[in-house]
């Protein structure tokens, strides 16, 4: 998958919160095979050190590309502060970029997105926009500079997979040529292939992973779901049909009656 | 002085965010900094300038999804 000129060997991107403990999510961010790890920043609650920070240390021996976030924001102005700090400590100019709009379903604020992103794109960030599968609004955020689109599957945590597969496979339709990653929403390893099976180039994750009874079994299991539906869409499905056809040949079938 | 890092009232004798920094404890290179919501560079807070009532931000890395 290429991302922004990198290549990446995986097409799973997971997320580092909400495990049950930092060991568990470095082996669950191993297991998983995963080729980017999101982090965020956040005010610093147990208080200060002069050291490195354990996460860093955990982040450094993941050897993997970071890709902050602007989770939480909900408006371009505060999106951009806080990309703009994190390409300064993650010293990287990947962003996911998060604008909430809505507190309930955490549906992006695509208006806000959109300027955001606008601003970001001036200013060198590559940007990773966390959207919804609205056809215009990827237009705009295509227009500003984005190069990759990450529409949500469902509400960010719900586990609902992917709530409006002719959006998104629409969405596909209208940018063959643009990397999509479904962001959000997926619960099991199926709705992570049926993603892929659709066409899209990736999905990342987190919940789904830290909130299993094993996250580390789990992050396996996504990462084989993900495998196993890029080939099956590089294979090509069998289109559905409504009447069933037998595929054993009927030819040389002896009477019998 | 009074100021608000982080969303609490602290005392402090920093006349920069640079020597807030250091007064609190942080490692520089390791947190980023926001004066009354505008993004301070690592380079820019020696010359930052504090004032009472002033909210400084410091963040550090997490976990994010």
């Amino acid at each position: 998958m290429l991302l922004y000129d990198v290549v990446l060997q995986s097409r799973l991107m997971i997320g580092s919160a909400l495990y049950p403990s930092p060991a568990i999510m470095a082996q669950a961010i191993a297991a998983s095979n995963a080729s980017v790890v999101t982090v965020s920043l956040r005010r610093e609650m147990a208080g200060a050190t002069k050291e490195k920070p354990r996460f860093w240390s955990i982040l450094e021996n993941l050897h993997q590309p970071l890709l902050p976030n602007t989770a939480g924001c909900h408006s371009a102005k505060e999106a951009v502060t806080t990309a703009h700090m994190a390409r300064e400590v993650f010293k990287t100019d990947w962003i996911k970029l998060e604008v909430i709009g809505e507190d309930d379903t955490l549906q992006p604020n695509v208006f806000e997105l959109v300027e955001a992103a606008r601003i970001l794109n001036n200013d060198g960030f590559k940007v990773f926009p966390y959207t919804t599968e609205d056809l215009v609004a990827a237009d705009r955020l295509l227009s500003v500079g984005c190069r990759v689109l990450m529409p949500w599957g469902s509400p960010i945590g719900s586990a609902r997979g992917l709530n409006n597969v002719y959006g998104l496979t629409t969405l596909r339709a209208h940018y063959p040529d643009v990397p999509i990653i479904i962001d959000a929403g997926l619960g099991v390893p199926s709705h992570a292939a049926q993603a892929m099976e659709l066409g899209c180039d990736g999905v990342l994750l987190n919940t789904a992973i830290a909130k299993a009874i094993d996250p580390i079994m789990m992050a396996e299991a996504f990462s084989k779901s993900v495998e196993a539906g890029r080939l099956a869409f590089l294979a090509g499905a069998l289109q559905p049909r409504n009447m069933a056809t037998p595929s054993t040949p009927m030819a040389g079938k002896p009477i019998l009656d | 002085m009074m100021v608000t890092i982080n969303g609490s009232q602290a005392r402090t004798d920093a006349t920069t965010l640079f020597e807030l920094i250091e007064e609190r404890g942080y490692a520089a290179m390791f947190v980023a900094t926001a004066l009354n919501g505008k993004f301070i560079t690592i380079g820019e807070r020696e010359n930052e300038r504090l004032r009472a009532g002033d909210a400084v931000e410091i963040l550090t890395p997490r976990q994010g999804g």
